[in-house]
């Protein structure tokens, strides 16, 4: 019986590809130049410019012993999968709720809320993939991966954007008002963007701020892809981040089945 | 596909949201091939009766059958054989016009090519062909439910189903979009309606119920509901005066009943042109006077007191 539903849904989500084909086209061009064009720019900014001032007297140790453009650039490719994830999953939630309601006419076909969530979620990953291939492409144009790990953080970029992107759909599906992501990028975002050891380590913040960020996803995920990056996994270590950040998957994912059930279906 | 098939049977349905009861306890019968509509002012509880039918919106009580299934368990299998036009526009407003119609058919598990000959025929249906390449953000109101219309019947669905389908509209595409409703209901598909416009219900219902907070008042065809529950015609008496209370008690006997609006006095009568007559030579001279056959409005008035338009 359960293996009966279970391929409904996938058959159901699947009849969602033309429609997020078609979105994708419209769309795909604009933020593929700003994927690509970005992490350019910081990595010449910061990895190259501001480098040159950090590695003067040679590597410092508490960067690992690597460049400075070798320890952020993992940072910055974990960041960007981070911010696609959050404006792949606040506003276009909501504005298929309140403004074009496509959700609503989405369920008045065969699907339900949670193939609805499905298919939106796969269409997220899919965009995460294209963001985190293309800085992974960056990346190799700067010289900066370690052949063949490296390669391993292109799929670790999705899942820390899928980290993100879940829970943050579960909020979006509450939301009354867009007020709220104003919120959410300045005490969360902003914050996590910038403390996460994306671009220090974190072992420089007071303990009690390396504690709350080692709460968030995004740390696990600027580890585990610069360990990626730089071609020294430690097992243990980063099959512990991997688990975390499946972890807040897991847990978003059941939030936001909840809540766009309840949103849609009331 | 007897014509006596019900598509829709619901039995002492609710519908609760939180301590609101929104519906509370409607017996409704829909048959195949039949015009039905709910009539009701705004939050009668109409729109909640037309989304647990669509199978979005569980009841809180009650049974409901639609197309002989379960709305709660088989939600995909009823939809699938649903055509729903929704009171607010729900398009995708990033695609253009067909492009709305291509995705959409592919929800319902249609191939490529069949959803491609559909959205052709359907475009030409709601005599939008022209405009297939359009961006639907630079659509008209009028445009947008067409296309609307249209997307509902890409899965040729057995039952249409249109919350308040003109609201908002000018007349002229009020009145296309009722001729086009006209044709689906020739051709034999079953129309569910709501509206709070009367004249829509006389046009198109062949069968309706008139609901307010949530209850039934009344049911049966247009002409029948008008027979049951209102004289023939109506005497429309404004007169300049605040005075109104006084002039109804004064012309009270003229006929068989009088309502008391803001702006008007209404005599229910088989002749209103005799009442007319006796209000002017009773010696009293309203400002006008409009001698009208009685509509739904009638109806509505005389059975919940209010009328329909806030």
């Amino acid at each position: 019986m359960a293996g009966r539903v279970e391929s409904a849904t996938a058959g159901l989500v699947w009849r969602q590809l033309d429609h997020w084909r078609v979105r994708w086209r419209r769309t795909w061009r604009g933020s593929a130049v700003t994927t690509f064009v970005l992490p350019v720019l910081y990595l010449l900014a910061m990895g190259v410019g501001l480098g040159a001032y950090v590695d003067e007297g040679g590597p410092q140790a508490s960067l690992g012993g690597v460049n400075y453009l070798d320890f952020i650039a993992p940072g910055l490719l974990a960041t960007s999968v981070m911010q696609t994830a959050v404006g792949a999953s606040t506003w276009p939630v909501l504005g298929a709720i309140k403004w074009d309601k496509t959700y609503f006419a989405m369920i008045a076909s065969p699907l339900r809320p949670r193939d609805v969530l499905l298919g939106n979620l796969a269409f997220v990953a899919a965009r995460l993939l294209m963001t985190a291939a293309v800085f992974w492409l960056v990346l190799l144009l700067f010289g900066v991966v370690a052949l063949p790990w490296a390669l391993l953080a292109i799929p670790a970029g999705v899942l820390i954007g899928m980290a993100h992107a879940t829970p943050l759909f579960a909020l979006s599906a509450r939301l009354e008002r867009e007020t709220g992501f104003m919120l959410i990028y300045r005490i969360g975002v902003v914050p996590m963007f910038l403390f996460s050891g994306a671009f220090f380590p974190v072992s420089q913040l007071p303990d009690p701020l390396q504690w709350l960020t080692q709460l968030l996803p995004l740390f696990h995920g600027v580890e585990l892809v610069r360990a990626l990056t730089l071609g020294r996994p430690d097992l243990l270590v980063d099959v512990g981040h991997v688990a975390y950040l499946l972890l807040w998957c897991v847990v978003g994912l059941a939030l936001a089945d909840r809540s766009l059930a309840r949103r849609l279906g009331g | 596909m007897g014509g006596d098939e019900a598509l829709v049977e619901a039995r002492g349905l609710r519908k609760s949201y939180g301590a609101v009861e929104a519906v509370r306890g409607i017996d409704v019968t829909v048959r195949r091939g039949e015009a039905f509509g709910f009539l009701g002012p705004n939050g009668a509880g109409k729109s909640s009766t037309m989304r647990m039918i669509a199978a979005v919106s569980p009841p809180s009580g009650g049974t409901l059958r639609v197309l002989g299934m379960d709305p709660t368990d088989d939600g995909p299998a009823i939809r699938s054989r649903l055509g729903v036009c929704p009171q607010e526009d729900t398009l995708d407003s990033e695609l253009t016009v067909r492009e709305n119609l291509l995705v959409y058919g592919r929800f319902f598990g249609l191939s490529r090519p069949e959803v491609a000959r559909r959205a052709d025929e359907l475009l030409a249906f709601v005599q939008l062909s022209d405009r297939a390449g359009a961006r639907v953000e630079q659509l008209s109101g009028g445009l947008k439910r067409r296309l609307t219309v249209a997307r509902s019947l890409i899965n040729e669905p057995e039952m249409l189903m249109l919350d308040e389908p003109t609201t908002g509209l000018d007349p002229q595409a009020r009145h296309l979009l009722w001729d086009r409703l006209f044709r689906l209901k020739q051709q034999g598909t079953t129309l569910l309606l709501t509206t709070h416009y009367m004249d829509e219900a006389e046009q198109l219902c062949d069968r309706l119920v008139v609901i307010d907070e949530g209850v039934i008042v009344a049911e049966g065809s247009p002409a029948q509901l008008i027979r049951d529950h209102s004289s023939r015609e109506v005497c429309e008496l404004r007169f300049g005066a605040d005075d109104h209370q006084g002039v109804a008690e004064r012309i009270q006997h003229l006929g068989e009943r009088l309502e008391v609006l803001p702006d008007r006095l209404l005599v229910y009568a088989a002749d209103g042109e005799a009442v007319a007559q006796a209000v002017h030579e009773g010696g009293l001279t309203p400002r006008s006077t409009l001698v009208r056959r009685s509509t739904l409005e009638d109806v509505f008035l005389h059975l919940t007191g209010r009328s329909l338009a806030e």
